[in-house]
């Protein structure tokens, strides 16, 4: 007798737990129209990626065209397939001291995983993740660039942060 | 000719009447033959391509997509497009398959799919084939359509195809008993199993009302088991993607795979006008007895009408159903058949029989 009334409250059992889940999609059939995608290429002017997307490696550079970059190559060294190469060279300052600073930052972003190892090693915050993801190039070499603009200088900060640390 | 939107039979008649009185006996059946088969070769191509289309919207509606809308206005040209390019496809046969058979199986289900359909009534006057047994007939020959699957499935030289064929074959020769009992519970409500006649029955109040709660059980029965008979939904073990690739029509490819794709989408839909038929009173209006002005209102609307806006409204509770559960295995299929929807069933015919005796229905 048991059994029966075990079958019987498990075919109720059985409806009832469909049915909730047809609920579930029920509810986002008949709300159609506020779908959860987006339409692309329409809505690439007021396109926003959100903030933790990782699009590729940039360098931000302030209003006097500085960057924070020291040259110290802790990115390279962390970078897991060598899309980073920091090109440093010695200077004389106006003081007499011979001192190391960024010559080229090259970042091959066709070899890049994005995988963030370098911006999180970056001592000094001069690497972030940048949100452009529409990279499509004509030729293999377009995507070798180099993040330091022309004339860019180290930010006098950076530097005495660095001194103020030393000492 | 006297063309009336909601009753075909004079104009089929006066059709044929004219065929022979222009032409002698044999042109006439040959042209008459001709525009029959052209005229189901038409609904069911349509049909096809809408019901994919209908399918990739109703899925993307369950998934918060929107689904095709690149092709045309909201993407309606974009089975057309798939059709064109299924068409060039090349049709690559395997090595060491059975070349007969491999190339018989889409056609068995195609030509099931085209009989099955002759029998559906879509409005007065307009059905292929009126048989004092509608009903038997129907689903004698929706039950051959499982051996174009198992051929598929053997003759493709693949083991997953093997698989996929032998696992429908189990389900669909299950579920065929309960179809055929949900569909005697509703003969025996009917009193006849011609279509025709079945509609008829229903001019004053669908079945699915007349016959309350037997009705109700035999309507949920009968769309469990015909979504298990298209293998569709939550019973789409003998195609399950990522177990069998795509089963037993792995090794198909162009356009034979497409015959096979159309012929699941047209089976639903006969899966869902034969359950619009038999619950929902087919091209009939709804009607209630003693309200005469609004069943006049919906005499309004032409027979045709009904009959799809009816089907499709269960092709979406069959879509329904398959973008809601997970699929089954092969066990909790057959267990869910033998072990439930039978018993259910033959209980269900019972009560059927005594509420029609003792006059307990509307």
């Amino acid at each position: 007798m048991k059994s029966i009334i075990n079958y019987i409250a498990s075919i109720f059992k059985g409806i009832g737990s469909l049915l909730a889940g047809m609920g579930v999609t029920g509810k986002y059939f008949a709300t159609f129209w506020k779908y959860k995608t987006q339409e692309y290429p329409e809505n690439r002017k007021e396109l926003v990626m959100f903030e933790r997307f990782r699009g590729e490696v940039i360098m931000p550079h302030n209003a006097n065209n500085e960057h924070k970059c020291t040259a110290c190559g802790i990115c390279e060294i962390n970078c897991p397939n060598g899309s980073i190469e920091v090109i440093s060279k010695m200077i004389t300052t106006e003081d007499g001291k011979k001192k190391k600073v960024l010559d080229q930052y090259i970042y091959h972003l066709g070899m890049c995983t994005l995988c963030n190892l370098c911006v999180k090693a970056c001592p000094s915050d001069a690497i972030f993740m940048g949100q452009n993801f529409e990279h499509a190039v004509w030729n293999r070499s377009d995507l070798n660039k180099v993040l330091n603009l022309p004339g860019s200088k180290i930010e006098e900060k950076v530097i005495k942060e660095k001194v103020e640390k030393q000492e | 000719m006297g063309f009336n939107l909601y009753d075909f039979t004079n104009f089929t008649h006066n059709l044929h009447l004219w065929f022979f009185e222009n032409m002698s006996t044999g042109w006439a059946t040959t042209v008459e033959w001709l525009l029959v088969g052209v005229i189901y070769l038409a609904i069911v191509a349509l049909l096809g391509l809408f019901l994919i289309y209908v399918e990739r919207k109703v899925c993307a509606a369950f998934q918060q997509r929107i689904g095709p809308n690149r092709v045309g206005p909201w993407g309606l040209i974009q089975t057309v497009a798939d059709f064109i390019k299924m068409m060039m496809k090349e049709l690559i046969t395997p090595r060491q398959v059975d070349r007969f058979l491999y190339n018989l199986a889409p056609y068995i289900i195609i030509v099931c799919m085209f009989l099955t359909m002759a029998a559906l009534p879509f409005a007065p006057g307009l059905q292929g084939l009126d048989f004092d047994i509608g009903v038997f007939y129907l689903s004698a020959i929706s039950s051959i359509s499982v051996i174009g699957i198992l051929l598929a499935g053997w003759s493709s030289n693949n083991k997953y195809s093997l698989i996929g064929g032998i696992r429908s074959g189990a389900q669909i020769i299950s579920y065929e008993l309960s179809i055929s009992m949900s569909l005697i519970t509703m003969v025996i409500m009917a009193g006849t199993m011609q279509f025709s006649g079945i509609v008829e029955g229903q001019r004053d109040l669908w079945f699915i009302f007349k016959g309350h709660i037997p009705a109700f059980i035999a309507f949920v029965v009968f769309i469990i088991a015909g979504t298990a008979e298209t293998n569709r939904g939550p019973f789409d073990l003998a195609e399950a993607e990522s177990e069998l690739t795509a089963g037993f029509h792995t090794e198909y490819s162009g356009i034979k795979f497409g015959l096979f794709y159309v012929g699941e989408f047209v089976n639903m839909f006969i899966i869902s006008a034969v359950a619009a038929t038999v619950f929902f009173g087919g091209w009939m209006p709804l009607h209630f007895p003693g309200f005469d002005a609004f069943n006049n209102v919906m005499d309004l609307i032409p027979p045709i009408v009904w009959f799809f806006l009816k089907s499709f409204a269960i092709v979406i509770l069959i879509m329904w159903f398959k973008w809601s559960f997970p699929r089954l295995r092969i066990d909790q299929i057959l267990t869910l058949e033998w072990k439930y929807l039978l018993p259910i069933n033959m209980f269900n015919i019972i009560l059927m029989t005594v509420i029609v005796l003792t006059k307990f229905h509307f």
